[in-house]
């Protein structure tokens, strides 16, 4: 990608160049991007940490952090390592994270492309049923889905993404909605193109924009409502999560409460770097939308 | 105004069926049915036995037969039978509706109060070191997981501290009666009020200082300060009013979302309500109840967005003429 930079002529900066000018006139994105930046190594990183199981017993139960250098961030009741399962629970908030919102966008731009492509009793019906997904309490719905298909990794990222599909399929909706006159889509359709090639090839890449700066929203989501079920104990146990440590952590926040604040603290930086690079692609994308 | 909300009432009409499908379909999904739990609480029955449970529940019909009867049943708030609580359905959410009633209210108070009134804050001053401390806490409200939150205020305020219950809506066996009470209850709901408002306010905040820098900017703003309304005025009768109709509109929409999130804080500060036996319903494999859950909150939802609606046409002038 930095070929386009390098053979733009010199007074003509590349997309991505001046995209990154854009962005980093934000403080805040930059350092949004700077967490993610570091979750993302931690996830790569998690088997040098940690080659074997984040789940085995590393050491003494409950010793304190700084004080072993063998579990630098101390262990829980188990004696597990605690450093190890931030690594490793880094990969598995990203990987659910990333795969539960392609999952939900999938399904949003698809009933938001027809909804908004072709109106009329199709709109109707397609609207009826995200008003109804809308209207059911997304985490009992979850719950609900998690008690259905079970507990494993795959199911809980499908369920994710199947509860939070509705925005995504309202932004793109209306996106297409005040495309689909416009006269690069009649050209299109008079020189015969099919609908599903107009859809795909001719509006969608115009939507996307938008959508691809609330895909960091519905990531932070992701990410916090998978960590909310495995907090309750309704995760895959085969692997470490944030929200289980800290849901282990509840039974010993008495003595050792630092089993429950590492991994918290470590959701909450997550969630707001993805806040913070968010905004700064928004900025960077749109920046006739800012108002000052 | 009463066309208006007839019309409202009628749009409702689909999404309530839309979910009475659902609901059939997931109970459809989940393992095991009505009879396997019958059968399996008297401890096994001969093949003959189960076929005419199944005939007596209508489970031997087509499936559209059964959706049709479910419906009906729905319909009058007949959840059918607890295996776990041994009581109708209905029954046992009566028990615990109020709970998590009285927690939405806290909750969207508190969020809808903080939230607006520090948004207008940050949009008077915007830019400044006020506005961005403030939009920092709101990013840092959003990013914060209810249940971490409550651990922490847990950990500080009745461990250390020893200031607020642990949990539980009221002092077990205290007899306590008239104002006693009501400050009793009020002191459990501190810290899950304090919870489950952070992330929505963090919402309402945003959404709130985005509205007012909007509305501030109009004409009919600028004519008011050209006649020389004060700055407290302006905002009070000109700027707040119109500024409040986006943040109305979003406080219905996240009712169900709050709902959701009374899952986890009232499991966590064992508050006797909705969420709580949301939770124990899928531990329990109790489908009946958690459908009814799913159900009642999606009607309560309803009934919420009828009635924001309503408030925002009386906010409104304009929305009547559409």
């Amino acid at each position: 990608m930095s070929v386009v930079a390098s053979e733009a002529p010199a007074d003509e900066p590349g997309r991505l160049v001046v995209f990154w000018r854009r962005y980093r006139r934000n403080r805040a994105a930059l350092l949004g991007l700077g967490i993610f930046v570091a979750v993302v190594l931690m996830a790569l990183t998690a088997g040098l940490v940690e080659p074997d199981d984040p789940l085995r017993r590393a050491g003494a139960p409950l010793t304190a952090p700084f004080v072993d250098w063998a579990t630098p961030l101390g262990t829980d009741q188990l004696g597990r390592d605690i450093l190890a399962g931030i690594f490793h629970g880094a990969r598995i908030s990203l990987l659910i994270g990333v795969v539960a919102t392609l999952i939900s966008i999938a399904i949003g731009v698809v009933i938001g492309a027809l909804s908004g492509y072709f109106g009329g009793w199709v709109d109707d019906v397609l609207m009826r049923v995200t008003d109804a997904f809308q209207t059911i309490p997304s985490f009992v719905l979850l719950l609900a889905l998690v008690a259905i298909l079970g507990s494993s990794i795959e199911y809980i990222t499908l369920a994710i993404g199947i509860v939070s599909w509705t925005a995504p399929a309202r932004m793109v909706r209306a996106e297409f909605m005040s495309l689909r006159n416009r006269e690069f889509v009649d050209a299109a359709r008079n020189l015969g193109v099919r609908d599903a090639a107009i859809i795909f090839r001719e509006i969608l890449p115009n939507a996307l924009p938008p959508i691809i700066v609330y895909a960091s929203v519905i990531m932070a989501l992701s990410i916090l409502l998978e960590s909310a079920l495995a907090f309750l104990g309704l995760g895959d146990p085969n692997y470490a999560s944030w929200g289980n440590m800290i849901g282990q952590g509840r039974a010993v926040l008495r003595t050792a409460w630092h089993c429950a604040a590492i991994p918290g603290i470590a959701i909450v930086l997550t969630v707001l770097s993805f806040s913070l690079l968010g905004e700064g692609l928004n900025d960077a994308l749109n920046p006739r939308q800012k108002k000052t | 105004m009463l066309r208006y909300a007839l019309r409202r009432l009628v749009q409702a009409v689909p999404v309530v069926i839309l979910i009475m499908v659902g609901t059939f379909l997931l109970l459809k999904l989940a393992p095991g049915d009505t009879v396997d739990a019958l059968v399996g609480d008297m401890g096994g029955a001969d093949a003959e036995f189960i076929a005419r449970l199944r005939a007596e529940y209508g489970l031997d019909q087509p499936v559209w037969v059964q959706l049709w009867k479910y419906m009906a049943k729905l319909a009058t708030f007949d959840f059918g039978w607890s295996f776990v609580y041994e009581q109708p359905v209905s029954t046992v959410l009566l028990d615990r509706l109020g709970t998590t009633l009285l927690l939405m209210a806290t909750s969207l108070s508190l969020a809808f109060a903080i939230g607006t009134v520090l948004g207008a804050i940050a949009a008077r001053r915007a830019y400044s070191l006020s506005d961005n401390v403030i939009s920092t806490l709101g990013l840092v409200f959003y990013a914060t997981p209810s249940f971490f939150l409550s651990l922490m205020m847990m950990l500080l305020f009745s461990v250390k501290l020893g200031w607020l219950p642990v949990g539980g809506i009221e002092t077990i066996a205290s007899f306590k009666t008239g104002w006693e009470r009501v400050l009793d209850v009020a002191r459990h709901l501190v810290m899950p009020t304090a919870a489950l408002s952070l992330i929505y306010m963090s919402f309402y905040l945003r959404l709130m200082r985005a509205s007012v820098l909007e509305v501030a900017e109009l004409d009919y703003v600028r004519t008011a300060r050209a006649k020389g309304a004060g700055e407290w005025r302006l905002m009070k009768h000109h700027v707040m009013r119109n500024a409040l109709l986006p943040v109305v509109t979003l406080l219905g929409l996240q009712f169900s979302t709050v709902l959701g999130g009374s899952v986890v804080v009232e499991t966590i500060f064992s508050l006797p309500g909705l969420g709580q036996l949301a939770y124990r319903s899928v531990i329990q494999r109790d489908m009946n109840t958690l459908m009814g859950i799913i159900f009642l909150c999606s009607i309560i939802v309803v009934v919420v967005n009828f009635l924001t609606d309503l408030l925002y046409a009386r906010l409104d002038s304009r929305i009547e003429l559409r």
